[in-house]
């Protein structure tokens, strides 16, 4: 039986992880927009394959700075996930979980972080929960940890793990706005065999 | 003043003075600087795993502490330098996240790459004269083809050179 590399995996791969950043997205929204009192739209997500190479710059230029959340997946799948959005959203969501003034942006202290893994964390265990029931595996998240640095040096841990595998790296951009605009991209990075697993519950033979 | 040479991620280059190398927001990858005093021909390489052996898609060189180093050593050789004048600064690899789960073998990865970078120039017999690694932040560097200087920047400290 033929394995497919992870530069073989088809469009339709692409369509299914398209489907699960939707209905995470979908998910994802509806927690948001409860926990911060705000009413949000959530854009059609992209799926982008990129060269890993080209990680570091796919977001914007690569010394912006970026938040990043990661979380490590476990139980049916090992792996890690990320989450990924700039500043001015990340200061938005804060913002308002905080309940200060909009335009407030000094520097990320202690609690806006904590207030930014929890976010991270209702986005992560909402698309999570989309993978988990079209895998009908269980996957649970790990604690989450952020880092508030440039966007090439966040990237480059995505970019490694996808290394490892291939040359190529999956992303799923996520857009939400209405009252509000936030630009995120979230980025799965299973394990090689949890990878296959996934693939397989999905129905692709691997 | 040069011009400043930009090194992509799994990316390596070399030039002469005035010019400059830079590589933007090392996190877990290491940039390897390689320097002749004499000639003035510097070297950089920005690499992303620690050993080309372990992994079967192997084809990008600079991806790679093994064979970018040598990539990057064989370039300086043809540039007119040897390895008695050649000396090398280390940067980066640096643990981004501070994750624990047992799926995260990856994570330490930025250590396995500073260690296996040591090793490379250990091999080729050139000398690590200054580093900059580990912790938990990015770093931008500069190498100054002028100079052999190298300069490390990250975000919230002030600029060092080593």
């Amino acid at each position: 039986m033929a394995k497919l590399s992870f530069e073989e995996v088809n469009e339709l791969y692409l369509d299914v992880l398209k489907e699960i950043g939707n209905i995470g997205a979908g998910n994802a929204t509806t927690a948001i927009a409860n926990m911060l009192n705000l009413r949000i739209n959530m854009h059609v997500p992209k799926v982008e394959l990129l060269p890993v190479e080209k990680i570091g710059s796919s977001i914007g230029s690569e010394d912006e700075i970026i938040v990043g959340i990661m979380l490590g997946v476990e139980h049916d799948i090992e792996g890690s996930m990320m989450f990924l959005m700039d500043m001015a959203s990340a200061h938005l969501l804060v913002n308002r979980l905080m309940m200060r003034p909009s335009d407030y942006d000094a520097d990320f202290d202690e609690m806006d972080l904590s207030a930014i893994k929890e976010i991270g964390n209702i986005i992560a265990g909402s698309y999570l929960s989309a993978l988990s029931s079209l895998t009908n595996m269980v996957i649970m998240p790990t604690v989450p940890y952020v880092a508030v640095d440039m966007a090439a040096s966040i990237l480059s841990v995505p970019a490694i793990q996808f290394g490892m595998m291939g040359d190529n790296a999956l992303m799923i951009k996520t857009e939400f706005d209405d009252e509000v605009a936030i630009n995120g991209y979230f980025i799965l990075m299973p394990e090689e065999d949890s990878y296959n697993k996934i693939l397989s519950a999905l129905g692709m033979a691997v | 003043m040069g011009q400043t040479i930009k090194v992509g991620m799994a990316d390596l280059n070399i030039c002469r003075a005035p010019d400059s190398l830079t590589t933007i927001g090392l996190g877990s990858c290491v940039g390897i600087a390689l320097y002749d005093p004499a000639l003035k021909v510097a070297g950089l390489a920005h690499i992303m795993l620690p050993d080309s052996t372990q992994i079967k898609n192997n084809s990008v060189i600079a991806k790679f502490a093994d064979t970018g180093i040598l990539k990057l050593y064989n370039d300086m050789v043809k540039a007119g330098s040897n390895k008695y004048r050649m000396v090398a600064k280390i940067a980066g690899g640096a643990k981004m996240f501070e994750l624990k789960s047992a799926a995260a073998s990856s994570i330490n990865i930025g250590d396995r790459n500073v260690q296996a970078s040591k090793a490379m120039l250990k091999k080729l017999g050139i000398p690590i004269i200054a580093e900059d690694t580990g912790l938990n932040y990015g770093r931008t560097v500069i190498l100054d083809g002028e100079t052999g200087d190298y300069i490390i920047r990250a975000v919230g400290k002030e600029p060092k050179t080593i």
